[in-house]
């Protein structure tokens, strides 16, 4: 551990009735970086973002975020602390509009009395045009998301995730189901949020893990398996054995 | 989305809030007062009926256990009015208390001798007991059909309870207010019953703006956001548990209010309130008026009780059918109820299918503004 960490994993373990979905997993983010995690399925890479996240509590081990513990802090208050996440499918607001679903997401404080009292500050408001405009989604500002397409879906995702303006910003899957053009779109946004950022990235698109020219952590059977740059990890030969001589996993 | 939509959409409400307050307006003059006294009762429904929209049509947490807070505040309104209007009675309480040779007047009557206790107890005592039991329940994250079934199982709780107290509440004879004092007038007297219409069209129209206001901006998307996606609004930095209490709160109080007023004009509170099919029937209307629609709520709640009881003075013991039929065919045809179909493309699909109307002929890519307008 070292105090440029942002976030520390330390021997985590979750256990399903058993079953070990993560196996002692450490791993170290600094401030400012973008992380890659890829694995096969099954790996863990999802429950490595709930127990994040707060949504599964691990059954052995720690998770640091700027110098405090999240394991047993509920969800909403893990997000507060700036842990920020996208899912795997698509997971807006259908029913409300693309700015409504904005509007959510850069509302500070976050209380219900805010909420019902006052209207939104003129920055929110500056803040939720400069996302629209990043994520090309100016000219749907009132349409329902719900009519929006799969990739600006995907994006406006995206856009609530940044409006939340968190520390560390955890994606998943960002570009199933998206275009080549899409993809390399989403790519060249991520890269450009991290800086500012620690963005944790988690997909298959290998192609798209390239572009992201970033470290990468590749996950097998709940741990671990190797980290280094995208040369590195495609010249493990412990990898290789994971990805091309078991595919069945 | 086009400009012309908005309009119809505008104009249909507005149009139904015309009719409903001129019906209102109208309603004394026109109706005899057995008829207005009817229409009274189920115009004090239609407040918890927005509340049952409030929790259910945009947060989405379906209540079976309204009836309890309906009742709570009945019972505070009918035990203000026996204790005011107990004086010639043996030792100055509620004459139904001789019955069971209660002498004393039980600790928790005291402050309904107050006007002023009873004025806020009636919306603020349901409201904190259904802010206790929506707390707890959404804190051990109890949802859906679980949620439902524990409210409906806390509304039998309640009913039995209230039903074996003679000796606190007169039990499951109830509390009678008819004959009781307000103001020096009969409660039952017909010109108090015209006064309480005109409080209850006033309260209607009051929780209706009320209930506009909550869900209007971000609260009322939070709320919306907590029904398709609870966990998503959770991961986006808000306590689900904070929102939902308060909206459950809110239903409580209005049901509360809609009891009370509910309670004068029927003349008795009684556990009856708080039976199984009643507080079902408080969704129905809902269900048939139009989810998330607030208006729909209204409208449900006063045209199905008024269809009941026509049809129950033409046809008796036939309602139950129709308003199970009714039922069946808004879930089968109208999910959106009837003010949602009306509000969404209904009436021209219907026009359409008859062939009425001729379909608007688009272009392949023109076809995607139509489908938002939809969704609208």
């Amino acid at each position: 551990m070292n105090n440029k960490d942002l976030l520390n994993l330390i021997d985590i373990t979750v256990s399903f009735e058993g079953f070990l979905a993560l196996n002692k997993l450490n791993l170290n983010l600094k401030k400012g970086e973008l992380r890659a995690v890829i694995g096969p399925n099954g790996a863990g890479k999802t429950t490595f973002l709930d127990v994040i996240t707060g949504k599964v509590k691990p059954t052995n081990g720690e998770v640091i975020f700027k110098g405090k513990s999240l394991v047993g802090r509920k969800e909403h208050k893990i997000a507060r602390l700036g842990v920020g996440r996208k899912f795997q499918s698509p997971r807006i607001f259908e029913n409300l509009t693309v700015k409504e679903n904005l509007e959510i997401s850069v509302t500070t404080p976050k209380s219900p009395l805010n909420l019902i009292n006052k209207s939104i500050k003129d920055e929110q408001l500056n803040e939720i045009d400069r996302l629209m405009k990043i994520v090309n989604l100016a000219q749907k500002v009132d349409s329902k998301a719900g009519s929006l397409s799969h990739g600006q879906k995907q994006w406006l995702e995206i856009a609530m995730l940044v409006g939340q303006k968190p520390d560390l910003m955890l994606v998943d899957e960002p570009v199933a189901g998206l275009t080549d053009e899409e993809t390399d779109l989403t790519a060249d946004l991520l890269k450009s949020l991290s800086g500012e950022n620690t963005v944790v990235v988690i997909d298959h698109d290998m192609e798209f893990i390239r572009r992201l020219d970033s470290n990468v952590s590749v996950l097998n059977q709940g741990t671990v398996l190797c980290e280094g740059t995208m040369e590195t990890i495609q010249k493990d030969k412990k990898v290789i054995d994971v990805y091309l001589g078991r595919p069945e996993d | 989305m086009s400009l012309s939509k908005i309009k119809f959409d505008k104009k249909i409400v507005l149009s139904l809030w015309i009719i409903l307050i001129a019906l209102i307006i109208a309603a004394p003059t026109l109706l005899p007062v057995f008829r207005l006294n009817l229409l009274g009762r189920y115009l004090s429904l239609s407040i918890v009926a927005l509340g049952v929209d409030l929790i259910w049509g945009y947060t989405g947490l379906l209540s079976l256990g309204q009836g309890i807070f309906f009742a709570l505040g009945g019972y505070c309104a009918a035990m203000y009015l026996q204790i005011t209007s107990s004086s010639e009675f043996p030792n100055n309480i509620p004459e139904f208390f001789a019955l069971y040779g209660v002498e004393k007047l039980p600790f928790f009557w005291e402050p309904f001798r107050s006007p002023v206790f009873t004025f806020f107890a009636i919306w603020i005592i349901p409201a904190l007991v259904a802010g206790l039991i929506g707390f707890l329940v959404f804190r051990n994250r109890i949802k859906g059909v679980y949620f439902s079934i524990l409210t409906q199982a806390s509304l039998l709780v309640f009913f039995n309870f209230f039903n074996g107290q003679q000796k606190l509440i007169n039990g499951t004879n109830g509390l009678k207010t008819d004959v009781t004092q307000l103001l020096g007038q009969m409660v039952g007297s017909e010109s108090m019953q015209r006064i309480f219409f005109w409080i209850t069209s006033v309260l209607v129209i009051a929780s209706w703006f009320f209930a506009k206001w909550v869900v209007k901006g971000r609260f009322g998307n939070i709320l919306i956001g907590i029904r398709d996606d609870e966990p998503r609004v959770r991961f986006t930095g808000y306590n689900p548990v904070i929102f939902k209490t308060i909206i459950f709160s809110i239903a409580g109080g209005l049901a509360g209010i809609s009891g009370a007023l509910y309670t004068v004009q029927s003349g008795i509170v009684s556990p009856q309130f708080m039976t199984v099919p009643f507080s079902i029937e408080m969704v129905i209307w809902v269900a048939v008026g139009g989810r998330g629609t607030l208006l729909g709520a209204i409208l449900g709640a006063v045209f199905i009780n008024y269809a009941k009881s026509l049809v129950s003075e033409a046809l008796p013991a036939s309602w139950m059918f129709i308003q199970g039929g009714l039922f069946i065919l808004v879930v089968t045809a109208l999910p959106e109820g009837v003010l949602g179909w009306i509000q969404g493309d209904g009436p021209r699909n219907l026009l359409q299918r008859f062939g009425l109307k001729r379909k608007i002929e688009t272009y392949p890519s023109l076809e995607v503004n139509k489908k938002e307008g939809n969704n609208e």
